[in-house]
């Protein structure tokens, strides 16, 4: 029985910490106020200064209040204003165009570089390592001119 | 034929790219399709959409409405001009409300309870929907509040006015539809 007992004892104890860890953590206005827009204003909420995202702030506040969690109030921003209220675009219809095209860009360079690099180190081009660039000769100096730059190049050394 | 490949492909992404820019352009650029119409003395079709009703449940559309004259109205509880066009409006929905037509409030960019305590400070009769999202705003080229449109009997628009309205813009307006 006294054994019984002990593991139930222990059992809580381990469980505990993890239902612990489980509850959302409580929402904050300058956590939301950093993805959502002031939907009137066009700006996102923690830049916006006008009567309109204070009082967006202010219902916000009142969401908290009522103990909301993030996810929650944003959901309730989405009910009231629409998608528009949201800071990050969604992943859905052409909004899925602002995490597509980056990828589509960066996978065309990296295919273009794939192609072009190989073509570049077969032609000895750009990329040829060892290679020392070729010394612009200026015209050559007559004996005069050469006389004259080896007394003054004598002085400096002086 | 490998050889053509790269440029092709750099060609397509770019134009892909290119398309892509000029829609995002033109999806935002401002919307002056009726009062180009109007303007001209054209009765565009007026657009229409299912929307919530503020405060109660169940929606309504303009089409809803059709066979009735009804004075559009887009309108928020933060938007000062909406305050001094209100009772404007509340008068023109008795008018309208003996002959068969209706104003129809549409909020934009506000949260429900601050309209419903618009609707309750200003006593207003008419019912009103709300457009979440701004889908019909962004159709009627609604970029700043209020915003009024007539529509006649058969869902046309017949005048508009881009800022708050007075008893005259009321009174010309509705006798173009006959009420």
């Amino acid at each position: 029985m006294r054994r019984a007992v002990l593991v139930a004892v222990l059992a809580l104890a381990l469980l505990a910490p993890a239902g612990a860890f489980a509850v959302q953590p409580r929402a904050s206005l300058v956590d939301l106020e950093n993805e959502v827009m002031c939907v009137a204003c066009g700006v996102p909420l923690n830049i916006a200064e006008s009567p309109q995202a204070d009082r967006e702030r202010d219902y916000i506040r009142g969401l908290i209040a009522r103990g909301e969690t993030k996810a929650q109030i944003k959901r309730d921003l989405v009910a009231q204003y629409g998608d528009n209220v949201l800071a990050l675009p969604q992943d859905k219809g052409f909004s899925i165009a602002a995490y597509a095209v980056p990828i589509v860009v960066v996978a065309a360079l990296i295919a273009l570089l794939a192609v072009l690099v190989p073509r570049w180190r077969r032609r000895g081009g750009p990329l040829r390592t060892g290679a020392t660039p070729p010394v612009v000769a200026g015209p050559p100096l007559d004996a005069a001119d050469a006389r004259r730059l080896d007394e003054d190049l004598a002085r400096y050394e002086s | 034929m490998r050889r053509s490949a790269v440029p092709l492909a750099a060609i397509v992404v770019a134009a892909a790219l290119l398309g892509l820019l000029v829609y995002g352009l033109v999806s935002r650029s401002d919307n002056h399709t009726l009062d180009t119409a109007v303007a001209k003395g054209e009765r565009p079709v007026a657009p229409s959409r299912n929307l919530p009703n503020l405060g109660r449940s169940g929606d309504r559309s303009l089409a809803d409405l059709r066979g009735h004259p009804v004075l559009l109205n887009f309108w928020a509880s933060w938007c000062d001009p909406c305050r001094l066009e209100a009772p404007i409006l509340e008068r023109a929905q008795r008018e309208l409300q003996r002959k068969g037509g209706t104003v129809l409030g549409v909020t934009y960019n506000d949260v429900s309870s601050d309209s419903l305590k618009f609707v309750r400070h200003y006593g207003l009769t008419y019912p009103n929907v709300r457009d979440v999202g701004g889908k019909l705003a962004q159709a009627y080229g609604t970029r700043a509040l209020p915003e009024t449109f007539l529509i006649d009997r058969q869902g046309r628009v017949v005048a508009l006015s881009r800022g708050a309205i007075d008893q005259r813009f009321v009174h010309e307006a509705l006798a173009k539809v006959g009420a």
